[in-house]
Order: structure tokens, then sequence, then C-alpha cells
């Protein structure tokens, strides 16, 4: 549809952009203003400039915690976004089995995030929780409070469990766009399965892909509640995401001047690579 | 047929190991605790309703589902009420910095809650909402409103300019135009936006949490709390779990046969 081009439409936009304003800059004005200063208490704060940012980008447990969350990210979007797609393609396409796959399929989602974490907590456990249970059956030494790459295998599972369901409605959602007559043309053509998958449904999907891949990206990245009940970051600081060491680092040590420089810079990156993932998809999309 | 019958079996495979958490939940909250820690059962052998009937008669329980429904209410209220505006402009106008605008929106999710947690204490304290209602819908409406805006201008596209036109040379008003006329042509949308709205409120926590402390302490920080309190009760913490999964049941239900067109058409 061809747009009118008509500035005075600022004013239906005006109260969202009025009311995110107000919960968006104010507080990311206030972070800007820890991150400057060093704060020991109220009203006893000094500027110390771009001291905090220097010493940030030098601060190994930091460093550590992004390449862990980094690790994270990816292992998570791997996952999710092939599994998604796949769990989308089996849902049936429409009728009560459609709703009903839908609906259930959608359980996780409306689930409160420190009751996924509960659930997993017991789930997992070795002794009445039915999925540690299992796993010890078969003979493997599992225990999720002891051992590193169990207690990282069990947060990513539980992120799977939780959101690929998410992945699956966006590409559901996307599928059923697709008109019929694309089908019955591939059809007509002898395709193969592939053939429709590579060039009739995936290329479809592909705006439904960009919002899952953003979504899950910036999701993932900033998770908190989830392993923070299941875990508490450890052992050690095994599964200690960002969001974690920073919370532990404002709230825990009040140290608000580090905390609010470092969270400014993983903004930063949050939002760079997401805009450049933004932007290369759109230009992308021009150059066709 | 093949195709079809294998399709089936994966996805009931999927769906089976999708609910195995929950069933243990379930499975759990309607066992004494003595069993619950006596080891494992795969069903309960001494059946119970003591712990629902603890949730449903302990008003410091049943408040938190109270508080959770009210500020998840005002906040897909409000949602709405500037998302429909906003997404219409989005939907018909080119203005200056739209493309811009809609990023900016779409960033704020991206902003680390953590740190950003004292800072919206600090902001809802001095402006004197602190535990009430209003602040966690209006602070909810940072993620929720962008995700609104995004769902409606879809749903507002698939509507073509002519009837904007033909309702202006009939002499309709642009607010009575768009009361009367569009709204109820983009019924099914304004659904599916209320439940994505309803359901991203209802699991944040972690907003919900920092600001608010008794008068309108949501679900799930009461549940949190009773962890800390002379051990964890687990059947009475399963039960609380459970009952927070059912009013977003109830909302999916109503909105189950639109969801799927909800994001097909979104704009990126």
């Amino acid at each position: 549809m061809n747009k009118i081009s008509d500035n005075r439409a600022w004013w239906l936009v005006l109260p969202v952009f009025l009311l995110v304003a107000f919960s968006a800059l104010i507080p990311l004005m206030t972070v800007v203003n820890y991150s400057v200063q060093d704060i020991f208490g109220p009203g006893q704060a000094y500027y110390v400039g771009t001291e905090w940012f220097k010493e940030v980008l030098t601060d190994q447990r930091l460093r550590d915690s992004l390449i862990r969350q980094f690790a994270f990210s990816g292992a998570v979007l791997a996952i999710q976004i092939p599994l998604g797609i796949g769990v989308a393609l089996m849902m049936p396409k429409s009728g009560v089995k459609g709703s009903l796959c839908l609906i259930l399929v959608a359980i996780p989602l409306l689930i409160p995030w420190n009751v996924v974490g509960t659930i997993w907590q017991i789930f997992a456990r070795g002794d009445i929780g039915l999925f540690g249970w299992a796993i010890n059956q078969m003979g493997m030494d599992y225990n999720y409070t002891g051992d590193t790459l169990d207690a990282w295998l069990t947060v990513l599972l539980m992120d799977v469990w939780h959101w690929t369901p998410l992945v699956a409605l966006l590409c559901y959602s996307g599928l059923r766009a697709i008109p019929e007559a694309f089908y019955q043309a591939a059809e007509i053509d002898r395709a193969s399965k592939w053939a429709v998958f590579r060039y009739i449904q995936l290329p479809r999907l592909k705006s439904v892909l960009i919002i899952a891949v953003l979504l899950r990206f910036m999701d993932s990245f900033m998770i908190y509640i989830e392993p923070f009940v299941l875990t508490g970051g450890g052992p050690g600081s095994s599964t200690t995401f960002l969001s974690q060491t920073l919370t532990t680092m404002a709230i825990g040590q009040f140290d608000l001047g580090r905390a609010a420089a470092f969270s400014l810079i993983y903004f930063l990156i949050v939002l760079l690579i997401s805009w450049l993932f933004f932007t290369a998809i759109t230009h992308a999309d021009k150059e066709k | 047929m093949r195709q079809t019958r294998s399709k089936n079996i994966g996805i009931t495979i999927y769906i089976l190991l999708l609910l195995t958490p929950v069933y243990w939940l379930l499975n759990m909250s309607f066992k004494t605790s003595r069993e619950i820690l006596g080891g494992l059962t795969l069903w309960p052998q001494n059946f119970t309703f003591d712990n629902y009937t603890v949730i449903f008669t302990d008003p410091s329980w049943y408040n938190g589902y109270l508080n959770s429904m009210a500020y998840v209410s005002i906040n897909v209220v409000i949602t709405l009420l500037v998302a429909l505006p906003a997404a219409y402009a989005f939907s018909r106008y080119k203005f200056l910095g739209d493309k811009h605008l809609f990023f900016w929106l779409l960033s704020n999710r991206m902003a680390p809650p953590a740190v950003f947690l004292l800072p919206f204490f600090q902001l809802y304290s001095s402006i004197g909402l602190f535990d009430t209602h209003i602040a966690v819908a209006l602070a909810h409406c940072l993620f929720n409103v962008p995700l609104a805006v995004w769902i409606l201008e879809g749903f507002m596209k698939g509507v073509p300019r002519e009837y904007d036109e033909m309702a202006y040379i009939d002499g309709y008003s642009f607010p009575r135009f768009f009361i009367k006329v569009f709204l109820p042509m983009i019924r099914s949308g304004i659904g599916v936006t209320a439940f994505f709205a309803f359901m991203f409120s209802w699991v944040e926590l972690l907003l919900a949490r920092t600001l608010t402390s008794v008068d309108a302490q949501p679900i799930g920080a009461i549940m949190t709390r009773t962890i800390g309190a002379s051990g964890i009760d687990w059947g009475v913490l399963a039960a609380a779990g459970v009952l927070t999964i059912i009013p977003g049941l109830l909302v999916i239900w109503f909105v189950r046969n639109h969801v799927a067109k909800g994001f097909a058409l979104g704009r990126v």
C-alpha cells in the first residue's frame, strides 16, 4: 500500500512516544549519570569521568560473563530457530487439532519466569524430579547443582523448552500466510519436499524469522530469573550470565558506577548487533 | 499420507516432551509434602487438595493473584489505548523519522533490566506511585507497547484505505470513523494484541517485584518469598505454579483462531 506523506501523523504516535520515553529515557539518563560517578551512599557521589568505563573494559569477571553470555545466546539461537521451524512445519494446518496444538505448544510461554525456574529446579533433581531421576537411571552421572557442564546443559534445555514455542508460533503464523496457489504450482512442477521448503516456505518465513531471531537474541542476552532460580548462577560462576553479574554488582555490592558503565556498554553491544542484523536484512531486500 | 502420519507422530512427541515438566508440577501439587520428599512417584498416591486449599483461604496468597490480574489488566488497557492510534499512523502515513522511531521502540526491549531496576524504583518512588498497580502497568508498557504497535499495524495494513476515504466522503469525522468503522474491522487483531500484552505482562517478574512491596505484590514475588521462610513447602509452591498457568490458558483459548494471523502480517 502506498502511504501518504503527512507529518501530522506524529500526533497519533505522540502518546506512544511520550509513554515509552517516560519509562525508557529517564531511567537511561539515570544510568548514564551513575556511570560517571563514584557513589558511596545518598548524597555522597563524586564525579569520576570515564574511569569506570576504562576499568570495566579490563575487568576479567565481566569479560568472562560476557563470553559465557555469547556462548549461551549462540547456542540458544542455533537450537531454537531450526527446532521452531521444524515444529511449525509439523503442526496441523487447521481445524480442532490445529487449535489444540497451538494452545498446547503455547503453554510454556504462559508460565511466569520464576515458575519456569521452579519447575525445572524440581524436574531436574536427581531424587524427586522425573528428568534427573530418569537420567540417573540410565546410568549417567547427572547433578545440576554440582557439575558445571550439567548445570549449563540444564539451563540451556530449560531455555529451549521455554522459548522454542515462541519461534514455532511465529513460524506457524508465517506458514499459514502462504497462499495455497504456491503449493499447487509446486505440485505441478513436481517440486521435491525440500525444494518446496527451500524455495517457497523459507523465503516466505523470512519476515517472521527476523523477528524471531531478534527477540530470541535480545531476550536470551538478558536472561536472569530462570537461571537465578534454577542454579543461582552456580556451581561456581558457570551459569552466572551478564544480568546476574550486573545485578550482584549494582544491588548486592552497591557498586553502582561500575555496574552502570557496564550495562551501558552491554546495551550498546546488543543494540549494535541487532541494528547490524536489521539493516543487513533490509538492505539485502532492497537489492533484490 | 505417510508424510502426514510422520508429521503427526513428530508433533505428538514434541508436545508430550513439552508437557512433561508441566505434568510434574501438576502431579506435585496434588501430593502431600511428605510424599514429595519421600521419593519418586509417577502419580499422587495420597491424592489431596490441601495445597490448593491453603492458597484459596490465605489472603496473602490469593491477593497475589488479584494484584497480578489488576496490573496486567490495566497494562492491557493502556497498551491498546496508545498503540491503536500509533499503529494507524504507521500503517497509513509516511512521516519524519518513522523507521527510526520503530527501531527505537523495539530497542527498549534490549535494555538490560538488572541495572535499570534501581532507576525505575527511584523514578516511581519520586512520583509517588511505588507499590501501586498503575506503576507496574506503566513499567510493563515499555516492552508491550512496541510489540502491540507492531502486531496491530500488520492487521491495519490488511484494511484497504478505500474504507477510510469512503467514510470521509460519507461525512464521518475521524474519531467516529475510527471507533465505529475501523476498530470493528480489526477485532481479531485487537484480540491477538491483547493476548500478547497479557502474556508478557503476566510472566514478567523483575520489574513487578521491584516496584511493589505489599499492596500490589505479584504472585510471583509471593512465591519466592515463601521459599525463604521455614523451608520450602513444595506442594503449595507447585499448586501456586499450576494456578499461574490457568489465566493464560483462558486468554489463549479466546484468541486461538486468530493467533496464527497475528505475526504473519506484521512489518519488518
